[in-house]
């Protein structure tokens, strides 16, 4: 019969209509401003700087190697490396970075400067609400806007900072171990 | 072709038929009028301009004009290194991204011949069938929304593809961008969590496509619509290189899973659909018959998937150099054979990047299926091709 088929597609979005009182599932959005879908631990927006302690110059992890830079597909992290140096997380002396700035109107969050640092000092935020007036100077970040602590990279990617977190720990007990094993011999050579 | 595929296709089949549709007769008297369609027509999925010649209501000649979209892909890729161009792939055919890294991170693979552990691979085609579920149910939903059912078809199939998305978002990171693959496995595992709750989507799936099925297939006004529009022949189809399921909906047995067997391919088994009258109802008809295809190999694969790294301990990704020489590494993505050709020099970048898009290649041969048909039908043909602009332009 010339109809049924259209009859039959009409059934379904009626099935779909009603269905929408009684099963959640078939609702998949919510009222956006007021409502908000919590982000997935993996989600990533734009990078930021990860720093230990309470003071965000202290306690910055980058050591202004420039690898990020280097490896920025859109090339929009500059960095500007010091002049001088001061010890970082294990007590090395190491350079940090005069000026870090990341265009964020650049920026593809493409993850590749979080995937090559060595000293796991920079991460991606979860932050998406970022619309500003100033379409130059307020999508520039510098190192102060992006340096976020330790704690707040726990509170937004909880399992990955937990295994930087025990990373870094092993690191740090390794470099002590052999820093007491040297001195030791040192020790030793001089009785 | 191989000949021994012959058993393991299947043809579209169709209900039965509506009267053929009388043609308008050609008004001799008159002029012939040119219009732009694009590149802000809304039937065009972006900026394209399809240059139309009419006679009445006839189109008696189509130039499709491309290139609105041209973000210098290659010449980019050609000037960073290896490793970054991975996530700019993510943007040319931005529907189905995982595809796209798959088939880039497949030639650097075969230029450095480095080899990839037997979980990734299962990750892959786990995340690339799931790709192409979700575009071919999209870009159905598109080519319904062209015919004038604004909106249900295509908002069932996105509620659908909204829940494949989020398994991209919890495993990737990023929805459509996702810069997943890399040269030797894949960025991250997934976890035992994300695999279950995959299963759990898979295992829905099948009332989707159902529901789908019964909502369309039998549609009068989609018959009648697109039965006997912008057929295909198989001879001009295979001349012009047209792949994926345009090439089969005009019954051309070749899908590149099945021809080269690349990743671990040959171990799933399924059937490749067919179309044997060579219109836009067969090619909606195969994407349709893949989509459940697609679910047969996800349940194989999610059944089978074995643990360990996802990643080859020796792959080196940062500062790659391979040694001077050439390698295509080519996949079936959704929309057809995606092919990248590289050539090394030795140098860290490579000396050539070539993409080989599907989506430019099925839009070749736009005006030859146009040529008589009215000009509402050749929104509806150029639905059916399935292109992304961002692929076709790069």
């Amino acid at each position: 019969m010339l109809g049924e088929g259209i009859l039959k597609g009409l059934a379904e979005t009626a099935r779909n209509f009603f269905g929408s009182y009684f099963s959640a599932e078939r609702l998949t959005t919510v009222e956006y401003p007021e409502q908000r879908i919590a982000p997935f631990e993996a989600a990533r927006v734009f990078p930021f700087l990860v720093y230990d302690g309470t003071d965000w110059q202290a306690g910055l992890r980058c050591v202004s190697c420039q690898i990020c830079e280097k490896e920025c597909p859109p090339k929009c992290i500059y960095i500007e490396k010091s002049k001088d140096k001061k010890p970082d997380a294990l007590g090395k002396p190491q350079f940090y970075p005069a000026r870090f700035d990341i265009d964020i109107s650049v920026c593809m969050s493409c993850q590749i400067c979080v995937e090559v640092c060595p000293f796991e000092a920079i991460k991606m935020n979860t932050e998406f609400e970022l619309s500003t007036n100033d379409r130059f100077g307020g999508l520039l970040l510098d190192r102060e806007q992006l340096a976020k602590s330790n704690q707040y990279y726990h509170e937004i990617h909880a399992t990955e900072a937990a295994e930087v977190d025990a990373r870094l720990a092993a690191e740090k007990a390794r470099v002590a171990a052999k820093a007491t094993s040297i001195a030791a011999a040192r020790a030793g050579e001089g009785a | 072709m191989n000949p021994s595929q012959g058993d393991s296709s299947i043809i579209a089949q169709r209900p039965e038929g509506l009267p053929p549709r009388t043609p308008i007769e050609p008004q001799s008297e008159g002029e012939l009028l040119e219009i732009a369609m694009g590149p802000h027509h809304p039937s065009t999925h972006g900026v394209f301009r399809m240059d139309v010649t009419l006679d009445g209501e006839r189109v008696v000649r189509l130039k499709p004009v491309f290139g609105y979209l041209h973000r210098n892909h290659e010449k980019i890729a050609e000037s960073v290194s290896y490793l970054a161009s991975m996530p700019y792939t993510d943007r040319l055919d931005y529907l189905c991204p995982l595809t796209n890294n798959w088939a880039y991170a497949l030639a650097v693979e075969k230029l450095i011949g480095q080899e990839v552990p037997e979980r990734a691979e299962y990750l892959r085609v786990i995340l690339g069938e799931l790709t192409r579920f979700q575009n071919h149910a999209s870009s159905i939903g598109f080519l319904i929304q062209e015919m004038g059912a604004s909106g249900t078809p295509l908002m069932y199939a996105f509620r659908a593809r909204e829940k494949i998305l989020d398994l991209f978002e919890e495993l990737t990171g990023a929805r459509m961008m996702v810069n997943y693959m890399r040269f030797g496995g894949c960025r991250v595992d997934a976890s035992s969590a994300w695999l279950d709750r995959t299963r759990k989507v898979v295992a829905n799936l099948p009332m989707f496509v159902d529901e789908f099925e019964r909502l369309l297939c039998s549609n009068e006004i989609l018959m009648a619509r697109t039965q006997g529009v912008g057929v295909l022949r198989p001879e001009l189809a295979i001349n012009a290189g047209v792949t994926g399921p345009m090439l089969r909906a005009s019954g051309v047995n070749y899908d590149v899973r099945k021809v080269d067997g690349y990743g671990i391919y040959n171990r799933f088994n399924f059937r490749v659909p067919l179309g044997d009258h060579w219109d836009v109802y067969d090619r909606f008809m195969v994407r349709l018959l893949e989509m459940k295809e697609s679910l047969k190999i996800l349940e194989v694969a999610l059944k089978e998937i074995p643990g360990g790294p996802v990643m080859d301990s020796k792959a080196k990704i940062r500062g790659l150099r391979p040694k001077p020489g050439e390698a295509y590494g080519r996949i079936e993505s959704p929309k057809g054979e995606l092919g990248f050709y590289l050539i090394s020099d030795g140098g860290p970048n490579p000396y050539r990047y070539r993409v080989r898009p599907p989506s430019l290649i099925n839009l070749t041969i736009l005006e030859d299926m146009c040529l008589g048909h009215d000009v509402a039908d050749v929104v509806l043909i150029f639905g059916s091709v399935d292109i992304i602009l961002g692929e076709v332009d790069r």
